[in-house]
């Protein structure tokens, strides 16, 4: 034994290991690998593409399957799954490592717009799409969901474009989301992308925060028209049927007396034809009988009844004494001269 | 025995690395041209699968298949009408000939992108600053929808274009493609991804938004106070009109009436109208005389006459 440490390298003894259980060692690995690398699996939502030295050999439905070891590769695509991007915001799933689940932040360099009457408006929206092909979806675009925002952006600010800030605010969302998605799907097939969009949903759209009092000044001036108007018409409307109706109680009200007056007309006159009738039978004496049975009716009413001598002049005298120059005073000279002398 | 295994061996390992260096792959997404000693000696290798080469000499260069992105940095650019935006175009463009984009720009990316950016940037500067910002925000001369605040003080309107967005989109796209065609680039589609206004001239627009909302408000205010005063106007003419009409037909129907009383006691009373004064006469006496009433007779009278001298 020398001190050289090649020699004693050499020298040093090898655990002994039968080169029979070494080979088998191999040979049990590689076979394990092998197979690993042999069979696989797809699961239900999504097809494995296979490529063979890199050349687009199959695609594989979900199951169980085998493709050659080491010269096949396979990529899974998931087809079935519905995929979705946010514009103008970020949940936090999609973005999982500040562990703030469900909470959304802002990202207003996509949301801020400018729309057709070149005023600003903020967008937020969704895009859920799905791959339709999937060796499109592999092959034909690299950075394909970058590729896909950036051209969803696009479409939407084209859109908005056309659009005035009322309609885009308001109104309009249903057609933009229409034509928005109608063009991106225009788009994906232009690009070769391989997908299928399913709906294009906008979020949240408002007036930039600097103008939202405002926005909220006009639709509270519309309350406030809409308020003026209805009361009006309230008023309109407590006032106008009850004089429809009292007009109607005025006229049934003159029909009426109309009514009254003719029959009253008729009533009398036909009590005086008849009573005239009767009186040419024997005028004289009719009018002295109405006369005297008149008189009969009057006088037991009347209060005071004072009798003149013929030739008496002093009548005035007589009154003066009761004083009562609240009585009714009837003379009856006048009248029995003037009927006397008509006979 | 010992011996010939290591020879075995080291055989194996000679034939292996000799056809490691002899094959390569050509993937679905890219393209391959073949280099020896650096001089390209092949048309440029498409087709995906397992292709043969020389070994050691050789060389390998891959290129990309794929649409490739552009992204470009937001410019701030004058348009026409001296208005300050940000634009922020992107673009698609792929290799269509590999064997040019070796030459020109080595075969590097980063090349690649920073000469797209100089073209597709200066191109996208020159069209913003040939047209009005109207141009490159609309696309077409649709008319707006009727909004609920399209009253008719309140007509919105937009402005008319004459070339549009996609046009400008594809003005710069035919300038630019010409002159990335020497790199062996094909450009696809270029848009503006986002147009904005530089924060400056935002506020302004800020501004005017505020100022045309507080006008619409207005508007609204006047509009309810006009509609209501002509409400309360057409309520106070109803009303007058319904009350005298109403008023009108009552007398109408009052005069009617009282004329054709008037003709029937006219005509009843008229066959002799001296009786009726009689009969009338005594029926007022009837009527007026009461216990208040103080009488007095004169004993001649048609009563009292037979009271002194019964004849």
């Amino acid at each position: 034994m020398d001190d050289n440490p090649i020699e004693q390298f050499r020298n040093m003894k090898l655990p002994q290991v039968p080169l029979k259980s070494v080979i088998t060692g191999v040979v049990s690995l590689v076979a394990v690998f092998t197979l690993f690398s042999t069979v696989y699996q797809v699961e239900p939502e999504e097809v494995g593409v296979v490529l063979r030295f890199g050349q687009y050999s199959r695609t594989t439905n979900p199951g169980l399957h085998f493709k050659l070891p080491f010269v096949e590769a396979m990529t899974r695509v998931p087809v079935q799954r519905q995929l979705s991007q946010d514009f103008g915001f970020q949940t936090a799933s999609s973005n999982a490592r500040n562990g703030l689940a469900g909470q959304q932040r802002r990202v207003p360099e996509e949301a801020v717009m400018l729309t057709g009457d070149l005023n600003v408006a903020v967008v937020e929206w969704i895009v859920q799409y799905r791959v339709a092909d999937p060796r499109q979806y592999l092959f034909e675009v690299r950075n394909l969901e970058e590729t896909f925002h950036d051209m969803t952006e696009a479409v939407m600010r084209e859109a908005v474009g056309d659009r005035t800030v009322t309609e885009v605010v308001t109104i309009g969302r249903q057609d933009i989301e229409s034509t928005v998605e109608a063009r991106l799907q225009e788009l994906v097939n232009q690009y070769q992308m391989g997908l299928t969009i399913d709906q294009v949903v906008l979020q949240d759209v408002n007036p930039p925060d600097p103008v939202r009092p405002s926005w909220d000044e006009v639709s509270q001036a519309q309350q406030q028209r809409d308020r003026l108007i209805n009361e009006a018409l309230a008023e309109y409307n407590a006032v106008i049927p009850r004089a429809r109706g009292e007009a109607q109680q005025a006229i049934l009200q003159a029909e009426g007396y109309a009514l009254d007056r003719v029959n009253r007309a008729q009533g009398e006159g036909s009590r005086f034809s008849t009573i005239h009738a009767a009186y040419r039978q024997a005028p004289v004496v009719t009018r002295q009988r109405m006369y005297l049975e008149t008189m009969q009716q009057i006088l037991p009413q009347v209060g005071r009844k004072v009798f003149v001598a013929e030739d008496s002049t002093d009548v005035l005298s007589l009154l003066s004494l009761d004083g009562g120059a609240r009585a009714t005073t009837a003379t009856l000279t006048d009248t029995t001269e003037r009927t006397r002398g008509n006979q | 025995m010992n011996r010939n295994l290591q020879i075995l061996v080291a055989l194996a390992l000679g034939v292996g690395i000799l056809l490691m260096t002899s094959v390569y792959t050509v993937t679905e997404i890219d393209q391959v041209i073949i280099t020896r000693f650096g001089e390209p000696i092949s048309d440029p290798i498409t087709r995906p699968g397992l292709h043969l080469k020389t070994p050691f000499v050789d060389k390998v260069n891959r290129f990309e298949k794929r649409f490739l992105e552009w992204d470009g940095v937001p410019n701030q650019v004058p348009t026409r009408d001296r208005r300050f935006i940000f634009v922020d175009t992107y673009a698609r463009w792929r290799i269509v000939d590999p064997l040019r984009y070796l030459e020109t720009l080595q075969g590097s990316e980063i090349t690649a992108q920073s000469r797209l950016a100089d073209i597709l940037d200066g191109e996208t500067r020159n069209a913003v600053a040939r047209h009005n910002l109207i141009e490159i925000v609309r696309t077409s001369n649709r008319q707006p929808a009727d909004t609920t605040i399209n009253i008719q003080e309140v007509q919105e309107t937009l402005e008319v274009i004459s070339t549009g967005r996609e046009e400008i989109t594809r003005e710069i796209l035919k300038a630019a493609t010409a002159a990335v065609s020497e790199y062996g680039i094909e450009l696809l589609d270029l848009k503006f991804k986002r147009i904005n206004y530089v924060p400056e001239v935002q506020q302004d627009v800020f501004a005017r938004m505020i100022a045309e909302r507080q006008r619409i408000a207005e508007e609204f205010r006047s509009e309810g106070q006009g509609e209501s005063a002509r409400i309360q106007g057409e309520r106070e003419r109803d009303l007058a009109q319904i009350q005298s009409e109403a008023f009108r037909e009552a007398e109408e129907l009052r005069g009617t009436a009282d004329a054709e009383a008037t003709q029937i006691y006219a005509e009843a009373y008229g066959r002799d109208e001296e009786f009726y004064a009689f009969t009338k006469s005594l029926e007022t006496y009837q009527r007026t005389m009461d216990s208040s009433t103080t009488f007095i007779l004169n004993t001649d009278s048609e009563l009292l006459r037979f009271l002194e001298q019964p004849r």
